[in-house]
């Protein structure tokens, strides 16, 4: 089972100190910290220097029908570190109609394509993303297909996708 | 002999930029050195490569979605198809992150055994991995070699549970199947005939000039591209990057074992299949380790936990095995789930290969999200391939490992 080897308190006590406000919770040992959109991008670029160097994943979890979940969509980012073994769960929570939230590619790089990959199925914008485009779904796609709210059989999009011949290719 | 006009910088129209004389190649998706279905756009200048725009998403299956109507143990069939080169270390992996949701701690039986399993899904996809990057460089015998050792895997599997391929072999605290004599004489037997192969194939490539030339400072990846990169694996280690998951957070019964984590500080291809070749010794060790010392008793959780199906002696003897057996098999009356998430990663062959679930009251996850390394790993391929020539992508594309069933899911 896996716990959290090293204690993040110190970190979530100067991070909490720094921005007032944050929840924090705890589960099997994976500590949480719930933060609000605006201060998101300065919450984890402020992790990233104080030592939370890798970012493990960028996804998102859509509580469209979620017992008693207030907000729509809620962005998991999963930090580590590679120089002690530590990690660190931040969600910030967005909802419709224009959810959207700063990009951290500036911050790492690896979020590029992660966050792509969340715009392409959850249709959440990433603000000042150098290159959103789909990362899955063709482009004519207009759904997002991880939303609750879209089916798993699809939509019928997949007859509708231009045919192309030999002629035209 | 005269240069054609059009080649000719005099002549060229003041209004043209540089880019327009690049030379556009497509590889892919359909290409036989891709391994798989994915695509790149090459922006080539004679045989350089200028730049060049990795495509995914043929292969999307939409996996995720599936594991939000499927229950636990049924996605693993699942899981299975994601990185078929090894969907042992898959399967345990989702099944890690299940448990780690439910709380349910492992037998020690079943610690081990699947310990053993990853191991030996990790030795098969490396041999894989590395010979396909022989095969790409035009070492084929080294492609042979690995080959036939799988297959000595793939029958292991075959005679552990039925399957040789896609093996869904864990389950919800537990096994599908109990390790029987036959398996680990089959796996002893492996043990000591593998690490003549390995020998052999160290002999035939890793000295071998061709094959230095073709990878030696070939796609390096510093240490800080890796991290900032989000590399995990050996990809990561390769670069100089000291980070284990069965080191740093010791899950199944990997603390009780002596390894080393293998590292390289070169970060090119090169050093990538050298980090490689060493980890499967070290997985042997493990192996060696863990097959000598299997802990007796029962390899599932107990029936009184209600999450792992009963044996048929316990349905019909015990109680609690009635009445386990029962629950388990109303569609209504499944194990409960807490409506919380969590995250719980592997190191698998590829690299850190975690799951976040989501539980919402019943068995099936409100969301499973899976963290392949290969999507990570594949946006880092700009980089390592820029300045040098066509050929290379090869080198560098297998090195990283790119399972596409895993990229897209």
């Amino acid at each position: 089972m896996t716990t959290d080897p090293s204690p993040t308190a110190d970190i979530l006590e100067t991070l909490v100190a720094r921005f007032p406000g944050l929840e924090t919770s705890a589960y099997r040992g994976q500590t949480r910290v719930v933060v609000g959109e605006p201060a998101s991008f300065e919450v984890l670029s402020f992790l990233a220097a104080a030592g939370f160097d890798l970012l493990v994943d960028v996804t998102c979890v859509d509580y469209l029908e979620y017992r008693g979940a207030k907000r729509r969509y809620g962005l998991v980012y999963l930090l580590a570190s590679t120089a002690t073994p530590r990690r660190l769960t931040v969600r910030v929570f967005v909802d419709d109609p224009e959810p959207a939230v700063r990009s951290v590619v500036g911050v790492w790089r690896s979020a590029d394509w992660l966050e792509r990959e969340v715009w392409d199925m959850f249709g959440i914008r990433f603000v000042g993303h150098p290159d959103l485009r789909r990362l899955m779904m063709p482009e004519q796609f207009t759904a997002h297909p991880l939303r609750k709210d879209y089916p798993l059989q699809g939509r019928g999009e997949r007859h509708n996708f231009p045919v192309l011949t030999r002629e035209d290719g | 002999m005269s240069i054609a006009p059009d080649h000719d910088t005099r002549v060229r129209p003041a209004a043209t930029r540089e880019e327009d004389y690049l030379w556009t190649l497509n590889f892919g998706p359909q290409h036989p050195a891709t391994h798989t279905t994915l695509r790149l756009v090459l922006k080539l200048e004679g045989e350089r490569v200028v730049d060049a725009m990795p495509e995914m998403g043929y292969l999307h299956s939409g996996f995720e979605k599936i594991g939000e109507h499927l229950t636990f143990n049924q996605y693993v069939t699942v899981t299975d198809r994601m990185n078929y080169i090894s969907p042992m270390a898959n399967n345990v992996a989702w099944h890690h992150a299940v448990e780690t949701l439910l709380g349910i701690d492992l037998t020690p039986r079943c610690k081990v055994i699947r310990t053993i399993v990853a191991e030996l899904a990790r030795i098969s996809d490396h041999l894989l991995c590395n010979g396909a990057v022989g095969l790409d460089t035009g070492a084929f015998t080294f492609f042979l070699y690995g080959f036939y050792q799988r297959e000595v895997i793939y029958d292991i599997f075959e005679t552990l549970c039925g399957a040789r391929f896609t093996n869904s072999y864990t389950r919800v605290g537990g096994v599908s199947h109990d390790f029987t004599p036959l398996v680990i004489e089959k796996i002893r037997t492996f043990l000591r005939t593998f690490p003549k192969t390995l020998d052999d194939m160290e002999r035939l490539l890793t000295r071998n000039r061709i094959f230095v030339d073709r990878t030696k400072g070939v796609g390096v990846l510093t240490k800080e591209q890796a991290i900032n990169g989000g590399a995990s694996g050996p990809v990561a280690r390769a670069s100089g990057v000291t980070r284990d998951l069965r080191k740093d957070e010791p899950y199944l019964a990997y603390a009780d074992y002596d390894f080393q984590i293998c590292c390289a500080a070169a970060g090119d291809c090169y050093a990538r299949y050298l980090v490689r070749m060493q980890e499967m010794r070290e997985s042997l060790k493990i192996l060696n380790q863990a097959i000598e010392n299997i802990p007796a008793g029962e390899v599932n959780v107990g029936a009184d936990q209600r999450v792992a199906r009963p044996t048929k002696e316990q349905v019909y003897s015990t109680i609690e095995g009635t009445i386990s057996h029962f629950e388990l098999s109303m569609s209504n009356r499944s194990f409960e789930v807490p409506y919380e998430e969590s995250y719980a990663a592997i190191e698998a062959p590829n690299g850190e290969l975690g799951f976040y679930v989501v539980g919402d009251g019943d068995d099936t996850a409100y969301r499973a999200r899976c963290r392949p390394p290969s999507v990570l790993h594949f946006s880092l391929f700009p980089q390592l391939i820029r300045g040098h020539t066509h050929s290379d992508v090869v080198a560098v594309l297998g090195s990283l490992n790119i399972i596409a069933a895993e990229l897209d899911r």
